[in-house]
């Protein structure tokens, strides 16, 4: 039974859920934030509340810039409730968590989705190994418990992620055995055009560069245009194998982190059935949305990075714009008022994300490092194969939920976060078609694991 | 070469089951099937081969559902001797929880007239909690009892499904996915059918597209009045075995999840999932085993049955048009060994088989008849 | 810092971290053998997305040891394959 409601409900306390909120009840709605972790930040800014100062610094300041933010967002009289598993978002308004081990309803006018990017999947031969990890996986241990591997790591792929990764670990003291980066020189090449002469996009590029340099500075052996990568090990990984220009290389290590860029996380909005696009720039699915955010379905809308990656400075201004449509579409504020106040938000933004195509090009993953050989495991949960899914396409099935269908992959626990990517593209590419064809696996709640006595209710 | 000797319009577990038994027969198919998104009713059932309570006033029913269980085993072997896939059949027998006395009393009466009208050939009993719990242990307090069959089984709709898919193409079938099928045409040689941007003929054409067979089967002088049904259905995660025999709405797979349904909804064409009829599985599936509670779900889904006004099957050739077919069910994983092995070769040119005679569409156009879907 | 157990041997970990992190910083490298295949697995993500940081905590199967923070006295198990029904058996185990 709905026992609360609310003007606006909001899914996420990173960025974008933060400054949604902010804005929201500056203009005096009641709103609610629902997110899974203790203290606000998201994955970005994660335990930023509760980062001491040296950790703080250590981790830099794009890190340490979510703090203003979470203290305004505490501040601004948002409703947050913390250790929330939001398992189900109705096109009606309801919205469905887990809190304290019981399910509990609430419903709101607006919802405004704030889930954020995932770590694009990266199969590689092993990397399904334990010890291999991702970069945002090794930043979550590091931000949360100052955990950092005691072995020298290993860090593969492409990405500013994966570079800024390694610049927080040498600042942390940790050694780095290789940084095996999958950009080329073509990568240059094709990416070079995008930069264009906008100042921030040169800005960007300096601090990119500043980055490389302390790495290298600190004796972090690179290695560029990397291919072939594959895990090694058996019961947990021992080496990472990978050629450059023909040529093989094998490094042993015992922790491999893996990045070639995250996506957005569309389980709600796939969950919704609101409509999406391919965007062949950024090689994920996108929801369809406007100015304001709002999806195909009416009065939900989304703001951060779960609209197409934006970095957390363009996420917080989508939020407030979020906020903003969201306000008028309520009759909170004029449309003249909405359009004086996103002005300067819109510009901001457009400045944000000028540097986009840039790094989309020149950080643009690997094709095998998204549709890989037969014997490489795709779906995670339930062990398929890549050359099983090719199967399937043989056999008949033109889309995921077909392969779904004959072979179980996506009906893990993951719910396809770990697989549906490279599902889409693998059978896109086996079938000679675009991805936009071929579409996703038909998501569907619980988004979070929930248990049949939670679900069941108080007997 | 898009000709063949029949065409069958659905490839779902009603169409890949004709096919392959027209196939089996050595006739030429051609299957064509909608697309990825499609509703599908093949991808969202809970995989009983479920003889008990059906039929109930409708006496061939319960013999033609009695028929197809008889014969399953003989379709899992074909399957797993030409494709390798087990499909994981059971047989052993199964259980229809009661969760009052009131409910044991009607479901006794219910089995009971089925029995008589069945002349003995079907048998059944009534448990009472303390029967139940010495087959069943881990059943709830709250169960009063259940009625029980041995002939009762459940199969992995899913393997199934890729069973035949593969069955079909080993034997040469012709499947065209993503191609719909908007028109069929009578021409000299027999039937002309545009799908998707390409056209298809044979003699022979059978109507296995669930909910399109309405609008479909006017085309052929045929009246299919389907309707959507939905269910709703919840998995859970994996767990190691705990119930051997399927019941009503409580099934272990072979995978070790748990299924647990469902509902029967009449809201169009809408296969979401609702959190309050989610809500009430669970908490039946709760008050039938107790240590179910722990479990986690990883997915729920809702599917929509291709229900007839009647819930009954239509089989039936057209008249307006001979050789073209349409067969439609609600139940395509108990009843696909008789459309292999029965529907399927009168389809491809066959004698019909007895006890389908009942089976048309045309019974719904009876004026002075109201109709309703038993389950 | 917060004293708990794996597998029956002692660790410890700050307050406030989470049983994923404990565990990788107390070395441990099998979280879970899967139920398809049995094959080692240990986390991936550490975000709750990829479900490989599976643990048994206090008897209940199957938990995201991401999501959830380690608590003085926790008894986290390695989580073998198929859970089973009731959180009891492990403890009927046990007593035998």
């Amino acid at each position: 039974m709905p026992n609360d409601r609310f003007d606006i409900a909001i899914v996420g306390a990173g960025p974008a859920g933060m400054s949604a909120a902010i804005a929201a009840s500056r203009h005096g709605a009641s709103v609610v934030v629902l997110d899974e972790q203790r203290g606000p930040g998201g994955q970005i800014y994660r335990a930023i509340t509760s980062a001491p100062a040296r950790r703080r610094d250590m981790l830099g300041p794009d890190y340490a810039a979510g703090q203003p933010l979470a203290e305004s967002f505490r501040a601004c009289g948002a409703r947050h409730i913390t250790d929330a598993a939001v398992w189900q978002v109705t096109p009606e308004g309801a919205v469905h968590y887990l809190h304290q081990g019981a399910t509990s309803t609430l419903q709101a006018d607006r919802i405004v989705l704030c889930s954020g990017a995932m770590e694009r999947p990266f199969p590689i031969p092993g990397w399904t190994l334990p010890g291999v990890l991702t970069a945002g996986a090794a930043q979550i241990l590091l931000k949360s418990a100052d955990v950092v591997p005691t072995e020298p790591v290993v860090l593969a792929g492409c990405g500013p992620l994966l570079y800024l990764l390694g610049w927080q670990y040498v600042r942390a003291g940790v050694p780095i055995r290789a940084l095996v980066d999958t950009t080329s020189m073509q990568d240059y090449r094709r990416a070079l055009p995008h930069l264009g002469g906008a100042l921030a996009g040169w800005r960007y590029l300096k601090k990119g560069l500043a980055l490389m340099r302390v790495l290298k500075r600190a004796g972090v052996p690179f290695h560029t245009g990397a291919q072939d990568l594959a895990a090694e090990g058996s019961d947990a990984v021992t080496a990472l194998s990978f050629t450059v220009g023909g040529q093989q290389h094998r490094i042993a290590t015992s922790t491999l982190l893996l990045h070639h860029g995250v996506v957005p996380n569309t389980q709600f909005t796939w969950s919704l059935r609101a409509d999406h696009h391919w965007d062949d720039a950024q090689l994920c699915w996108q929801p369809d949305a406007d100015a304001w955010g709002a999806l195909s379905i009416p009065g939900i809308s989304v703001a951060g990075d779960g609209l197409g990656i934006g970095g957390a400075l363009a996420a917080a201004l989508q939020g407030e714009l979020s906020a903003l449509g969201a306000l008028h579409s309520l009759g909170r504020i004029t449309m003249t008022e909405r359009d004086r106040l996103a002005a300067p938000l819109q510009s901001e933004l457009r400045r944000q994300l000028r540097i986009r195509p840039f790094l989309d090009a020149l950080y643009r993953p690997k094709k095998a490092n998204r549709v890989p050989a037969d014997d490489v495991i795709v779906c995670r949960c339930e062990e398929v194969t890549a050359g099983a899914i090719r199967q399937f396409v043989e056999l008949g099935c033109h889309g995921p939920n077909q392969a779904k269908a004959f072979g179980r992959c996506g009906m893990g626990p993951c719910q396809g976060r770990q697989c549906g990517l490279t599902v889409s593209e693998l059978i896109a590419d086996a079938r000679g078609v675009s991805p936009a064809e071929v579409g996703y696996f038909r998501i569907r709640p619980p988004i979070k694991p929930i248990s049949l006595g939670e679900l069941a209710g108080p007997a | 070469m898009n000709t063949s000797d029949l065409i069958v319009i659905g490839g779902g577990l009603v169409g890949t089951a004709l096919a392959y038994g027209a196939a089996r027969g050595g006739a030429q198919v051609i299957v064509l099937d909608e697309g990825d998104d499609a509703f599908r009713a093949s991808r969202g059932n809970f995989g009983l081969v479920w003889v008990q309570g059906k039929g109930f006033g409708m006496a061939p029913y319960a013999r033609w559902t009695l028929r197809s269980a008889t014969r399953w085993p003989e379709l899992a072997a074909a399957l797993a001797e030409e494709t390798g896939i087990d499909v994981q059949l059971r047989q052993p027998g199964g259980f229809h929880f009661c969760f009052s006395e009131e409910e044991m009393h009607s479901r006794q009466e219910r089995m009971q007239r089925i029995c008589d009208d069945l002349g003995g050939e079907y048998c059944y009993e009534m448990l009472d909690h303390a029967a139940l719990a010495a087959k069943l242990p881990g059943i709830g307090p709250d169960v009063a009892g259940a009625s029980h069959t041995p002939m009762d089984g459940h199969v992995n709709p899913l393997k199934l499904l890729r069973a035949l898919h593969t069955a079909c193409q080993l034997r040469g079938v012709r499947l065209h996915g993503g191609h719909r099928t908007s028109r069929i045409t009578r021409t000299a040689e027999g039937y002309e059918v545009e799908a998707g941007d390409q056209r298809f003929r044979a003699a022979r054409v059978v109507l296995a597209a669930g909910l399109g067979n309405r609008e479909l089967a006017a085309q052929v002088g045929l009246h299919a009045p389907v309707q959507p049904n939905r269910g709703q259905v919840l998995v859970s995660e994996r767990v190691s075995k705990f119930l051997d025999h399927p019941t009503t709405y409580v099934r272990q797979t072979d995978e070790g999840t748990v299924q647990l349904g469902d509902s029967m909804e009449d809201v169009g064409l809408d296969d979401g999932t609702t959190a309050d009829v989610l809500s009430t599985i669970a908490r039946r599936g709760v008050r039938s085993f107790p240590a179910l509670q722990s479990l986690r779900l990883v997915r729920a889904w809702g599917a929509l049955r291709v229900m007839t006004p009647d819930g009954y099957p239509i089989y039936q050739e057209s008249t307006q048009c001979p050789g073209a077919f349409v067969v439609t069910c609600h139940s395509g994983v108990t009843l696909a060994a008789n459309h292999v092995f029965s529907i399927a070769p009168w389809i491809a040119g066959g004698d019909p088989p007895a006890g389908i005679q009942v089976f048309t569409g045309d019974r719904f156009l009876d004026p002075n008849q109201t109709f309703h879907h038993a389950h | 810092m917060v004293s708990f157990t794996f597998d029956g041997n002692p660790l410890k970990a700050p307050a406030g971290c989470t049983v994923a992190a404990a565990l990788l910083a107390g070395g441990v490298s099998t979280f879970r053998t899967t139920p398809v295949s049995g094959m080692p697995r240990a986390p991936y993500c550490m975000m709750g997305a990829c479900f490989d940081c599976l643990v048994e905590i206090d008897g209940v199967p199957n938990r995201q040891s991401c999501l959830i923070t380690v608590e003085t006295g926790m008894q986290v198990r390695t989580q073998r394959g198929l859970r089973s029904l009731a959180a009891q058996d492990r403890e009927t185990q046990h007593a035998k």
